[in-house]
């Protein structure tokens, strides 16, 4: 095994990481590691995902079974998302790891520990420069290309698990396209909440054949994946299935001719560091400057590299721009 | 301060793992070491190996030990270190009747070919704490292993002692316990048995599927399920048939000659369950249709090391499952006689995984929940208006009728 190379994360922006720890974490593997195959996974079991994805590459949105080996992670923790990557990652390629858009996030981390340990492959914060993403839970702001892969951890695989919970009925419904229960489920929350009542894990039509669960990624990022230009792996471990969005495929979320599909999406918001109005927003509690005992909810990008990007080029809010953000006074 | 309050994760996942050691540690009390845990919490090591899927009773002491005694978090470290360890054979098929025994009970006869051997059992025990236990030491130690060695040097040993025919055999010798059925006999003498760990579940599923998962299966989710059966939610009504506890040897057939070579014995549980539910032989009832004669049918119950709660769970599932699939199970059913629901939720390390996570940030997910939530606030909100007013308008006109009404005037 090679040692790992000098963290592509030193160079790039890091305004939210600690490189001293990381460097701590992303030191070239103990003799221990050496027990371990490249990629942890041996290599008949990497190629049996392998012959997996390329199934659920050729059948766009059908999850395929596959036998998924335990790993040093938790079943639900990304152990789908992980072995995938694990079974594509080659010596050469370049990984950015997320986790709610977030790259030092505590799972982000983690996960990128064990890939980096036991491949030694280069790792990244800038979504251009990655080969693999292997995210959960959003899709990076910046338009992906043809030469990288995305790589989403699944919890629950099957999108009709809302309206049947059992595998072997929902394997002949999805064979069958027998989607009329979940059209019904769809047109209930409508009534019921004024709204399809899923808010992440939104199911989609994939090139109008086979109803697919989106894992948790926000509305948002739900158009993000009709003709896009990556390639999309999805993985869950503990549901044993693997299924493909390839690369210029159609992918419609379910919605009625009289009640459309709506992103999260709210035109009077904007992130309060970068001043982006198309990004997907989460909140966080800030102190307000000089008092400790108030504060306000401040809403910001959940991509934390596209935020701390823009926020390097000088982008700021509309309304703040004068007056400097609050970051500025840290 | 403030605008990176989620920052920081590498330096606190760190912190954290030595934390860990820390509170493992900070009594300051002597270290226990990887053997005292093998051979003193044996039926814990024996659980980990059980849902580890790994039988290596060293490596299960030290999951314990690394795991401050967490049966599942111990089972877990074996399994994630199992996918590791290269498959090197498969184990010829091993009858429990080549079980040397030191435990061997059946509930369904007073006497059986062989005997009633009680073993090593807590069951007759009165449940009293030892205060003795207190202040042992290793001179009492060494006292009560002389004390022991002396009665066991006064009884011959030779091959026969622990060897037992089957009571199944003998069962099914009277007719009165079916056979499997050919399809499972087949699966039996396949060069390779289903496995779990190389093709994802599908249903239904084959028994040795079942038998597999259920072999893996957190001890009280199997309890749970097998309770609740006898409960009366599914039930076959078990009898004990039998259940026994000892050593099984191991073999696999040499690659060249084919020959088989004993490669070590492992300690078991094995139970097999008689239902009183009546079936019948395929075969019988392939050829006699209503007219064949009806059995007892068999439930198969086994786990690695010595676990008989989780043997006798494993086979009342068992037949339960089977009982639901021939549809011989009389009365309610349960979640207990549906095999998916059983078969996906009996696996500790997956289920507790699953359970865990939620403990992973889902900020993202619920700031998304929240535009939905906010979406029906508003919604409810205007229904409520709408509602409002047109109770109003209903009123008003109930109102002017009123006063329109010369009645009203009396």
């Amino acid at each position: 095994m090679e040692p790992a190379p000098e963290t592509a994360m030193d160079t790039h922006d890091t305004s939210n990481l600690r490189t001293d720890a990381l460097a701590e974490l992303l030191a070239p593997p103990d003799p221990q590691a050496k027990l371990y195959n490249f990629g942890y996974i041996d290599e008949d079991s990497k190629r049996e995902i392998r012959r997996k994805l390329l199934k659920a590459v050729s059948i766009p949105g059908h999850q395929i079974p596959f036998a998924s080996r335990d790993l040093p992670i938790a079943r639900g923790w990304g152990t789908g998302g992980l072995q995938i990557t694990l079974a594509i990652i080659m010596p050469e390629d370049t990984l950015k790891v997320i986790d709610q858009g977030d790259d030092d996030s505590v799972n982000a981390v983690n996960l990128r520990r064990l890939i980096s340990t036991t491949t030694g492959v280069a790792t990244t914060v800038e979504t251009q420069a990655a080969s693999i993403v292997q995210t959960r839970h959003r899709i990076p702001e910046e338009p992906m290309r043809s030469d990288q892969i995305l790589v989403l951890q699944v919890p629950m695989s099957d999108p009709l698990r809302w309206v049947e919970p059992a595998v072997e009925k929902a394997t002949e419904m999805h064979g069958e396209a027998d989607y009329g229960t979940m059209w019904v489920y769809m047109y209930e929350s409508v009534v019921q909440s004024g709204d399809l009542k899923i808010a992440t894990q939104y199911p989609v039509m994939v090139e109008d054949r086979y109803l697919m669960d989106t894992t948790p990624i926000p509305r948002h990022d739900v158009p993000r994946l009709h003709q896009a230009q990556m390639l999309s792996l999805f993985g869950a471990g503990r549901e044993k299935r693997v299924y493909a969005v390839p690369p210029h495929t159609r992918v419609v979320p379910m919605e009625f001719e009289d009640f459309r599909f709506k992103t999260e999406h709210r035109p009077d918001q904007a992130c309060e560091r970068c001043g982006a109005e198309w990004t997907f927003l989460t909140r966080t509690w800030v102190l307000d400057p000089g008092l400790s005992a108030t504060g306000h909810w401040s809403y910001q990008c959940s991509d934390t590299n596209y935020c701390n990007q823009r926020y390097a080029r000088g982008h700021r809010p509309r309304s703040r721009a004068s007056e400097g953000t609050p970051s500025d006074a840290q | 301060m403030g605008y990176v309050a989620a920052k920081g994760g590498t330096e606190a996942i760190l912190n954290a793992e030595r934390l860990v050691e820390y509170f493992r540690l900070r009594g300051g009390t002597p270290a226990i070491s990887v053997a005292q845990i093998r051979d003193q919490l044996r039926l814990a090591v024996d659980r980990a190996m059980s849902e580890g899927a790994l039988y290596a009773p060293d490596l299960a002491a030290l999951a314990l030990k690394q795991s401050e005694g967490d049966a599942i978090e111990a089972s877990f470290l074996l399994r994630a270190y199992r996918s590791t360890v290269p498959r090197l054979a498969i184990s010829l098929p091993a009858s429990g009747e080549s079980m040397r025994a030191f435990r061997r009970i059946s509930a369904s006869f007073k006497d059986i070919p062989g005997g009633q051997m009680l073993g090593p059992t807590r069951d007759y025990q009165l449940r009293l704490l030892n205060s003795l236990l207190l202040d042992e030491s290793t001179e009492s130690v060494r006292t009560t292993l002389a004390e022991i060695a002396q009665m066991v040097a006064t009884q011959p040993e030779t091959e026969e002692v622990g060897r037992f025919p089957k009571v199944a055999a003998r069962m099914r010798a009277e007719g009165i316990l079916a056979n499997p059925p050919d399809a499972e006999l087949a699966e039996r003498y396949q060069q390779k048995p289903y496995d779990l760990t190389r093709n994802a579940i599908s249903f239904p599923a084959p028994r040795s599927a079942r038998l597999q998962m259920l072999a893996r299966g957190d001890v009280g989710s199997l309890l749970t399920y097998a309770y609740s059966s006898v409960r009366g939610y599914g039930d076959a009504h078990p009898t004990l048939g039998e259940l026994r506890y000892g050593a099984l040897p191991v073999e696999v057939s040499h690659p060249q000659s084919g020959e088989a070579y004993g490669v070590g014995d492992i300690m078991v549980t094995e139970c097999e369950i008689v239902s009183k539910i009546h079936t019948t032989d395929a075969a019988d009832e392939a050829a006699n249709g209503a007219t064949s004669r009806p059995k007892f049918g068999l439930g198969y119950g086994f786990t690695f090391g010595h676990n008989e709660v989780k043997a006798i769970s494993m086979a009342i599932l068992d037949r339960v499952l089977s009982a639901a699939r021939e549809g011989t199970l009389a009365g309610e059913r349960g979640p207990s006689a549906d095999e998916e629901f059983v078969l996906q939720h009996v696996d500790g390390i997956e289920a507790s995984g699953f359970t865990a996570h939620y403990k992973l940030p889902h900020y993202v997910d619920f700031e998304s929940n929240m535009t939905v939530l906010e979406r029906a606030v508003q919604h409810t909100a205007a229904h409520t208006a709408q509602d409002t007013e047109r109770k109003q308008q209903v009123l008003k006109r109930l109102e002017s009728a009123d006063s329109a009404d010369p009645a009203n005037h009396q």
